[in-house]
């Protein structure tokens, strides 16, 4: 669906690309032996290089680039055998070289694609996003304003961390497309595990670039907000920004091309400075660091490492998993998850004695809907959960088996998710096992017959909707624990 | 009792080997020629006559407890103050640095201390290197050792390697290592009549040494004569990790490969460095130089190196480039001088300290350096002097098709009066019209003494060789060296 803004004067079509900065999971720093953990004390994990102390050299960690390559080839980008990394020249404290190291002219990763979903719920629409490029380079320090009156203290901890650049085409055009894009990059990124995508810990974030246009127009002027750090506010960002761009060309302004920032507590975006004062950065290719040359053999090797991605499982789940397209989608929008059906699948095939594909819909159909929701409950997720994947397939196999009946299953997932005790315990010990005793079920139906004997004579006399309210009634009085196949046969026998 | 400061690098470490005198004794005749000469020579920034006897003493223990020395046991030598040295002051001549102490040491130095050599100081040097006669050092200017005939006038030592060649010729150290950028180790050592070496780009870990120009700086010896050089370049050079542009060879036994048999070897002749107006005394010892080599049995030819007069004009760009960004890190925040003013933002916390702590010549190769890479002149100046810089190489790739090492003239002319040059950059850049071209294409080259101008001033002759050939280079010098039969001596009037 195309997506308008509706102003004063018309409609307008917002456009919007996004330079995503993903710090890429490696133990130590792209050009030092630094350690990169995250949260560690200010200033514990600052090498000589690191703090620009004289006469310090870089030198390339080889795992940086790896990572970088493999996330490359995961958006099917053309990689660069010939890269080159170059200075950006730049004076703050919190960057002790006076320059940053990247890539400017020519990036490791060239021109690759990423496809999204913008709704949920229609998960057969899907957008190809174009990426411009990927290119590594260094993150700076950070000032910390907050620890005395009248001086900025310095962290480098994170000066000198392996950043990944991706650069997107101005490809999208509303705030749901700009979520979906940074949504599936971080999906991606984490599959590949070059990133952990941890947004709220700065690991990956967002420079958006907006501007609006009347359908059809030429590109308008652009602003960029920086360091936005989570989807939910890259759309907010996308939303404030359309809106503040309409409002200005609308009354007659004019589009400042500027860097502007984001405040979360307000959604707004508010000026941080034009292009006027814009740096110049004097980029210039590092004399310090050789151009790195790949082999043809190192990219391979990067790419036979690569996990199955989100859309080819997504894919496969539809196709030899018989998943319907939303489970497949729910299913593959995160590695975990992925991993985590995948063990339920193939556990659950080997104690039903089944194929993966006979049991792989229940078992989908019992995450997304039992699983996530009960988790969900409880403010918590698959990676907390106190149910294994293990545990989970011995309980779809007791449904399978006949054991237990389907809401009798509900009743033990819920004590599993309290004692983190195991199905089959929780089904022994609490007597929960279904009962296909003809003898009991008989005169289980038989007390409910005698008991409603006025439904009896309307169920008879053509009102068979009832037949329901007997089997409830039944199953009631065997505390849910009858056979519904055997009560079924027992109440239509002694019914007529 | 003789003079134990008479003898050079090999002399004392044979004397040490063979025990005709201890490494202590040398330690302490070379500390009291420092104390003595420095006060008017000027040519260290600070001494540290305690690291010379340590390591003097760790020698003589080893020697006595029949251990194997290194290569170079027992030698006092002098440490350019552009080395990072752990736990002495290190400045590269400039107050930015004033007062900082690397907790590190240099790859080069500790490979110096390693083969037993020990420290008599931190030599001074042009500030941040950029000069070509130690008048830009912010710790005053070094004094040549070296006057006129009847002439009491001060001398530069040539820069920017300043300390080092006054005080090796000066005989206050055995021996002294040199960093090159554009001649930073050549012209010095012609002015003041010792022998210095730039190896091949990459031969010397750069690791620890205070960058000027990245793609340029190289470390070397300097010393008093070929065969000196070689064996203290053996222990300086090598492989480094920790330099991603350090090569990655063997480092080749050159002091035992030298030979001034140079039958069959062929040197070319650059027309391009026989520049209009070339001084005579410079013209003849050129000629006296072609005429030694073929003397050892080298042919001579002409070649020509066609792009050789944009050499100077395309290092001025590169350089200053290149040093506009590696000094951005000199900005108050972390070491060195901070300069904070009352009420003073960030920015003007950068301006002040940069303002106090650089010195009139760094502050004009940042601006230079600024300009030629900003946003609008960076394709017509920093590109275009990347492509000639590539011309120039394949000149040289195309005269050593035909030649093996190539001769030139060292310098324009013998080291000049101090404060005739300093007020005029051009002329003084001028200096390094010879020794920059093989610089930027990264070649080995030497200047060894060659004889004394009519005034009494050493001159020197300039040789280059193939990448990776410094044993070429050494083994011409060597030719020159022994033909040239230099024994004058400046005379000892501090």
């Amino acid at each position: 669906m195309t997506y308008r803004i509706e102003g004063a004067t018309g409609e307008w079509e917002v456009v919007i690309g996004l330079e995503v900065h993903a710090q890429i999971t490696t133990a130590s720093k792209l050009f030092s032996g630094a350690a990169t953990a995250f949260g560690a004390e200010p200033n514990s994990q600052v090498s000589l290089v690191d703090a620009a102390m004289p006469g310090m050299l870089p030198v390339l960690n080889r795992e940086c680039i790896r990572q970088a390559v493999r996330t490359g080839l995961a958006i099917n980008a053309a990689i660069n055998p010939w890269s080159r990394f170059d200075r950006k020249n730049y004076f703050y404290a919190d960057l002790p070289q006076g320059y940053q190291i990247s890539q400017l002219y020519h990036p490791l990763v060239g021109e690759g694609a990423v496809e999204i979903t913008p709704d949920d719920k229609k998960p057969d629409e899907t957008k190809v996003i174009g990426v411009e490029r990927i290119h590594v380079e260094q993150d700076a320090g950070k000032l910390m304003h907050d620890q005395h009156p009248t001086m900025s203290y310095v962290d480098l901890n994170r000066s000198g961390v392996a950043l990944m650049e991706i650069v997107s085409r101005p490809d999208m055009r509303s705030p749901a497309e700009a979520g979906a894009y940074l949504a599936k990059l971080r999906t991606i990124l984490r599959y590949v595990g070059s990133c952990d995508g941890n947004m709220d810990q700065g690991s990956m974030r967002a420079d958006v670039n907006v501007s609006v246009r009347r359908p059809g127009d030429e590109f308008g002027t652009r602003t960029e907000t920086k360091n936005v750090n989570s989807v939910r506010f890259v759309m907010a960002t996308v939303e404030y920004e359309a809106r503040r761009q309409i409002d200005v060309l609308e009354s007659g302004g004019t589009i400042v091309q500027e860097t502007r920032l984001f405040d979360p507590d307000t959604g707004t975006t508010r000026s941080m400075r034009s292009k006027e004062d814009a740096h110049d950065y004097r980029y210039f290719p590092d004399p310090d660091l050789l151009p790195l040359v790949l082999d043809q053999a190192f990219i391979d090797e990067c790419r036979a490492s690569l996990p199955e991605l989100p859309d080819a499982k997504r894919a496969r789940y539809e196709a030899e998993l018989g998943l319907s397209a939303y489970n497949a989608a729910v299913l593959t929008a995160d590695a975990e998850t992925a991993r985590w059906f995948e063990v339920l699948v193939a556990e659950s095939a080997r104690r039903q004695g089944k194929s993966e594909s006979d049991v792989a819909r229940a078992a989908s159909n019992w995450l997304t809907s039992e699983l996530f929701g009960a988790l969900n409950k409880l403010g918590r997720t698959l990676g907390d959960s106190p149910v294994s994947p293990e545990a989970g397939a011995e309980l779809l196999a007791l449904v399978g088996d006949g054991t237990i009946s389907g809401s009798i299953a509900k009743q033990v997932l819920e004590k599993m998710l309290d004692t983190g005790d195991l199905p089959g315990v929780i089904v022994e010990r609490d007597g929960l096992k279904q009962t296909s005793d003809t003898g009991a079920i008989e005169a289980a139906v038989d007390a409910v017959l005698a008991a409603n004997g006025d439904k009896v004579e309307q169920y008879r006399g053509g009102k068979e909707a009832l037949f329901g309210f007997f089997v409830g009634q039944t199953m009631k009085a065997m505390q849910g624990k009858g056979n519904p196949q055997l009560v079924n046969q027992v109440l239509k026998a002694k019914l007529g | 009792m003789r003079d134990l400061t008479d003898l050079g690098l090999a002399a004392i470490r044979d004397g040490v080997a063979g025990g005709d005198f201890t490494a202590t004794e040398v330690a302490g005749a070379f500390n009291a020629a420092v104390a003595e000469a420095n006060p008017a020579l000027n040519a260290f920034i600070v001494t540290t006559p305690d690291h010379a006897l340590a390591a003097a003493a760790r020698v003589d223990a080893a020697r006595a407890a029949g251990q194997p020395l290194g290569p170079l046991a027992g030698v006092p030598i002098g440490m350019k103050d552009l080395f990072a040295t752990q736990g002495v002051q290190t400045t590269a001549a400039s107050h930015i640095l004033e007062g900082f102490i690397p907790p590190y040491e240099s790859t080069v130095s500790q490979k110096l201390w390693d083969a037993g050599a020990g420290m008599l100081g931190k030599l001074n040097l042009d500030q941040f290197a950029m000069g070509s006669s130690n008048e830009t050092s912010a710790f005053g200017n070094v004094i040549s050792p070296w006057r006129a005939e009847g002439e009491t006038a001060m001398r530069a030592p040539g820069g920017s390697s300043g300390g080092s060649s006054a005080a090796v010729a000066a005989r206050i150290v055995a021996a002294a290592t040199g960093t090159d950028t554009g001649g930073s180790i050549r012209q010095p050592a012609a002015f003041t009549g010792i022998a210095g070496i730039k190896p091949t780009y990459g031969r010397c870990s750069r690791w620890g040494i205070v960058a000027f120009a990245s793609s340029l700086d190289q470390a070397g010896p300097m010393a008093r004569d070929v065969t000196d050089c070689a064996i203290m370049l053996e222990a300086m050079a090598g492989f480094d990790p920790k330099d991603s542009t350090s090569l990655d060879l063997p480092v080749p036994a050159w002091s035992a490969g030298l030979t001034d048999d140079l039958r069959g070897l062929k040197v070319g002749i650059p027309r391009e460095y026989r520049i209009d107006g070339l001084n005579a005394d410079v013209a003849k010892s050129w000629d006296d130089g072609i005429a030694w080599l073929k003397d050892a049995g080298a042919s001579v030819v002409d070649i020509s190196l066609p792009h050789t007069r944009y050499a100077l004009p395309t290092y001025y760009i590169i350089a200053p480039a290149e040093a506009s960004s590696n000094l951005a890190r000199y900005d108050g925040v972390r070491y060195g001088l901070r300069d904070l003013p009352d009420h003073a933002g960030l920015q003007d916390m950068y301006a002040a300290t940069r303002a106090a702590g650089f010195g009139a010549e760094v502050k004009r190769r940042i601006m230079i350096g600024t300009y030629v890479l900003s946003a609008g002149f960076y394709d017509a100046y920093y590109t275009q002097a990347q492509k000639v810089r590539t011309l120039i190489a394949r000149d040289f790739d195309a005269a050593f098709g035909e030649v093996d090492v190539i001769l030139t003239p060292t310098a324009p002319s013998a080291a000049f009066v101090l404060g005739q040059k300093s007020d005029d950059p051009l002329e003084m850049y001028l200096n390094d019209v010879f020794s920059v071209p093989a610089s930027l294409a990264g070649l080995p080259a030497m200047s060894v003494p060659a004889g004394l101008d009519r005034s009494g001033l050493p001159l020197g002759l300039h040789l280059i060789g193939r990448a990776f050939d410094e044993q070429g280079v050494l083994n011409a010098g060597l030719a020159i060296e022994r033909r040239a039969g230099f024994a004058a001596r400046p005379g000892r009037w501090w």
